[in-house]
């Protein structure tokens, strides 16, 4: 058996020094057990931490076993809190029920999704923008997808994502070796490029000082900023990657909590189809995180330099390495689609959308600058000079609200907290409330407070 | 324009569904070019013509996927299947190819997953991220139906969208630098998801292998267990049993020999025990049966043939502590990695949907399904042997393995499906070893069995 030594959570690791972090990491063998000849990974070994969301969750655990009584608030992980409207739920109960008759029964389905499903994708999301049914690829959730896309693109390509960024995008990018290694003073793995992504640039890449990537990954409305991208900047991302003849990939998993005019598609933009993969999910759009269902879009425009189809890549990806989302959830997905399930949506994602707006208004009114929450369910705190660890730390343990540190995405996240707007609205509302005690009690002590290593 | 759209049109599974509308075919799909020598690789994914005016990107294509041969083989047996009903439009084509299943899943079942859906609609009933290694009930239920005595742990446990997906999560645990075996034949994720990862060399179409791999042999000269003295030390071994598509069972005996041949070469063995539960003979079940087997073995299953949750998609794999890299970590350390990071959990009303099969009135009503299986298999193998064939599997599992010495698979395939419009899948489709077989799966409603041996018998009269 093995032991742990140091730390076991790794949540102390990340404050930690590296190196440190890496010798607490070493496990060392007792007694005789046997060990295999197979070499570990080297790829697994250069990712520095646990992922991120797993890791708030221990952090989760260990505050409520410390403080047993508190009332706990999750403000942390982006987990949907509300009830899929009854339309939904009971297609998913009809569609079990009738796999019990031989009407109703369903053995495998096709990989890339029931076709039904993938139609009404086609025509709710990109109907004005004219992708086929046949290019609309139905899953069990984007995280999954990005993996996908991965194992897609292989181990030689070369990546760009934001900075910050949802983390899968690095972590799967370092696990399929197409990253270096990790660099403790910048913070970022080698051969990864980090465009940075803030209030100075308002949240969009200096495209003119951005090295040439194979792949860019891109999140519009984005987690963690909330930041939407304008059609201006996704003609010049379109533009950049067309000269550059890199393929975007576009996670559009938060559209439905654009308020503006923002693009809610990367294949808005006149040319897309040829230079970008669109990716996005059920999960916030309808409650769908356990349920699991998601798509991608591969246009059958988008080509390799050889002038191979990349749809074909991915369809062969799709039928060898998985077999398609649970056909439960699809009947589900389907019932999203209709026009009173849609409708039902909408309602839930106005009130995440309400919860946002509440938070946004709380972290204005105490004079941080505050960002997102207008396009999307995150809200994006800046504190100045500040390490984004102990801010977490600090909220935690003097107001019991679970925030996600900025760093958590990136070096470009490391002076901010996100706050996720799910939640049911009491505990939104008391969240704010203690949010505004404690930074107004604290506003004096502010600099010093949030420089404490 | 690029020759793709009939590929994401043409999948289809070979029950009939309703959700699916009539496949579109272009001509040049249809016209299936086979080699004239006995090398029966299909290629059906067609390379475009390289268009002059159409913009292309500058990124490369992955090499790994370029090296794969053709189509993944189940989609290609259902192109196959579809072209012909184009051709004979009123023919009753009888599926005895892809191993779908055919029977309705008991209510006792589907009950618990309508229960969980409307529940989700409800404030106390709602539930979002479930842990990504699985709900914690299921878990449990797995160790203690299928583990129990054998020192597996609930938290040795993860739940699964299906064995074929965790195949593919297991080999980017792996990376491309490990080597591995397989059985030949075996199942295609095996080898096509090695290459993927780029643990292979190109194919070799003179041996109709992948450089790099180590084909284990298994034929009914050795009993279909490989002969290990011969066999090179490879980094991993995947050994399935019952075997897809011989259905051969492993014995104590052979399992214990397998089990000292990755300890004495360090290496792991992938052990795929989807259809455990066909077992007739007293063969393990599980691979951990076998002394020493938790410091060398993964165990992956599969729901998919055991409730009927093919379309509802659910299934687990078992990373013990013990089983270590050759520097000491443990693999399920890295497997939680991969599954915390490329996977978001099985969906949470097919978990609740695989608690109620492990109930006992779930776990009674599978084995009756399995038993309706296991009949049609019965049927199956007797009609072949009253044909004179030499027939295998069938026993353990529901795969029959019939032998046509001397004969192109693809061929018999084809003369089968024309001639009496069942479609089977040909055994080179599993690896060279399989050539010169065809594998009959046992899935079906037993009239379209019945009828089925009636063609057979009318066929090879």
């Amino acid at each position: 058996m093995y032991k742990l030594s140091a730390c076991c959570s790794m949540a102390c690791g990340i404050s930690l020094h590296p190196k440190m972090v890496l010798a607490s990491l070493r496990i060392r063998k007792q007694g005789n057990g046997h060990r295999t000849n197979v070499p570990r990974n080297v790829n697994l070994e250069k990712l520095q931490n646990n992922y991120l969301f797993p890791e708030i969750s221990k952090r989760e655990v260990q505050h409520m076993d410390k403080y047993p009584n508190a009332k706990v608030i999750s403000l942390g992980i982006g987990d949907t809190t509300e009830p899929i409207p009854e339309k939904i739920s009971l297609s998913m109960a009809n569609y079990a029920r009738a796999l019990s008759t031989a009407d109703g029964y369903r053995g495998y389905g096709a990989e890339q999704g029931n076709q039904a499903l993938r139609k009404a994708i086609a025509e709710t999301f990109y109907k004005d923008v004219v992708i086929k049914d046949t290019e609309v690829f139905v899953s069990d959730g984007s995280q999954c997808d990005i993996s996908r896309l991965q194992l897609l693109l292989g181990s030689k390509v070369t990546i760009a994502v934001q900075d910050p960024s949802f983390p899968a995008y690095i972590d799967s990018s370092v696990i399929i070796g197409q990253a270096g290694d990790f660099q403790d003073k910048t913070g970022k793995y080698q051969n990864i490029e980090y465009m940075p992504c803030g209030p100075q640039n308002n949240f969009f890449p200096d495209l003119a000082t951005t090295p040439r990537t194979d792949i860019i990954f891109f999140c519009s409305p984005n987690n963690p900023t909330g930041h939407a991208a304008t059609r201006k900047q996704l003609q010049q991302l379109v533009e950049f990657a067309r000269d550059n003849g890199s393929i975007i990939i576009f996670d559009s998993a938060y559209a439905a909590y654009i308020t503006d005019d923002s693009p809610k598609s990367i294949f808005e933009i006149p040319g897309a189809k040829e230079v970008a993969i669109e990716i996005s999910s059920f999960s916030k759009f309808a409650g769908f995180t356990g349920v699991r269902l998601g798509w991608t879009v591969v246009p059958e425009e988008l080509l390799f330099s050889s002038g191979f189809p990349v749809i074909n890549d991915f369809n062969r990806i799709v039928c060898t390495c998985f077999n398609g989302a649970s056909n439960i959830a699809q009947a589900g997905g389907l019932a999203c689609l209709s026009s009173e399930g849609f409708q039902a949506i909408r309602s839930v994602i106005d009130y995440y959308k309400e919860n946002a707006n509440i938070l946004v208004d709380t972290f204005a009114s105490l004079g941080l600058n505050v960002y997102g929450g207008v396009n999307a369910p995150y809200v994006w705190v800046h504190f100045p000079g500040s390490k984004s660890w102990s801010v977490f730390s600090e909220i935690l343990e003097k107001t019991h609200i679970i925030t996600v540190p900025g760093s958590g995405f990136g070096p470009g996240g490391a002076e901010y907290i996100r706050i996720s707007a799910f939640g049911q609205r009491d505990r939104i509302i008391e969240a704010s409330w203690r949010l505004e005690k404690l930074f107004s009690k604290e506003k004096t002590l502010f600099n010093s407070v949030w420089n404490i290593e | 324009m690029p020759l793709m759209s009939d590929l994401s049109t043409s999948m289809i599974s070979s029950s009939s569904s309703a959700f699916l509308a009539p496949i579109s075919f272009n001509s040049r799909a249809q016209t299936v070019s086979v080699p004239v020598k006995s090398i029966n690789i299909v290629k059906c994914v067609a390379t475009p013509q390289e268009q002059q005016t159409a913009y292309k990107t500058n990124v490369s294509r992955n090499a790994n996927i370029a090296k794969l041969q053709a189509g993944y083989l189940f989609p290609e047996v259902a192109r196959r299947r579809a072209a012909h009903l184009l051709k004979y439009p009123n023919a009753q084509v009888i599926s005895l190819g892809i191993g779908d299943t055919t029977e309705p899943i008991p209510e006792v079942i589907t009950s618990a997953m309508a229960k969980r859906s409307r529940a989700l609609s409800t404030l106390e009933g709602y539930s979002g991220y479930g842990a990504e290694q699985g709900e914690k009930a299921l878990r449990a239920a797995l160790a203690s139906t299928f583990y129990r005595k054998l020192g597996i742990e609930d938290d040795d446990i993860f739940v699964s969208d299906g064995a074929k997906c965790d195949i593919s999560r297991l080999q980017v645990v792996f990376g491309s630098n490990v080597s591995m075996a397989v059985q030949d034949p075996s199942y295609p994720a095996y080898v096509d998801s090695s290459v993927i990862m780029g643990q292979t060399g190109q194919f070799q179409k003179d041996v109709e292998k992948y450089a790099n791999i180590e084909y284990m042999r298994c034929t009914p000269e050795n009993g279909f267990f490989p002969d290990l003295s011969t066999v090179a030390r490879t980094d991993i071994i995947f050994f399935c049993s019952p075997n897809n598509p011989t259905g051969a069972a492993a014995t104590r005996e052979q399992l214990i020999r397998l089990v000292q041949f990755a300890k004495d070469n360090g290496s792991i063995i992938v052990y795929d025990s989807a259809y455990a539960l066909y077992m007739l003979d007293d063969n393990p079940r599980s691979i951990f049966e076998i002394p020493g087997a938790k410091e060398v073995a993964i165990e992956t299953s599969s729901f998919s043939k055991y409730a009927g949750f093919t379309g509802v998609r659910l299934g687990w794999t078992v990373v013990p502590k013990q089983l270590l890299f050759s520097d000491g970590f443990p693999v399920a350390k890295d497997f939680n990695r991969i599954v915390c990071t490329c996977f978001n959990g099985a969906s949470n009303i097919a978990q609740a949907g695989g608690l109620a099969c492990l109930s006992p009135e779930g776990l009674e009503a599978m084995q009756e399904v399995i038993g309706f299986y296991k009949e049609n298999t019965n049927i199956i193998v007797d009609t072949f042997n009253s044909l004179g064939f030499k027939v295998y599997g069938g026993k353990n599992a529901p795969y029959v393995w019939v032998h046509f010495p001397g004969q192109n698979s693809w061929d018999v395939f084809s003369e089968i499906l024309e001639k009496t419009h069942i479609v089977t899948t040909p055994g080179s489709g599993f690896g060279p070893g399989g050539e010169g077989f065809i594998r009959v799966s046992a899935f079906g409603h037993r009239e379209n069995v019945l009828e089925a041996c009636r063609r057979f018998k009318q066929l090879y009269n």
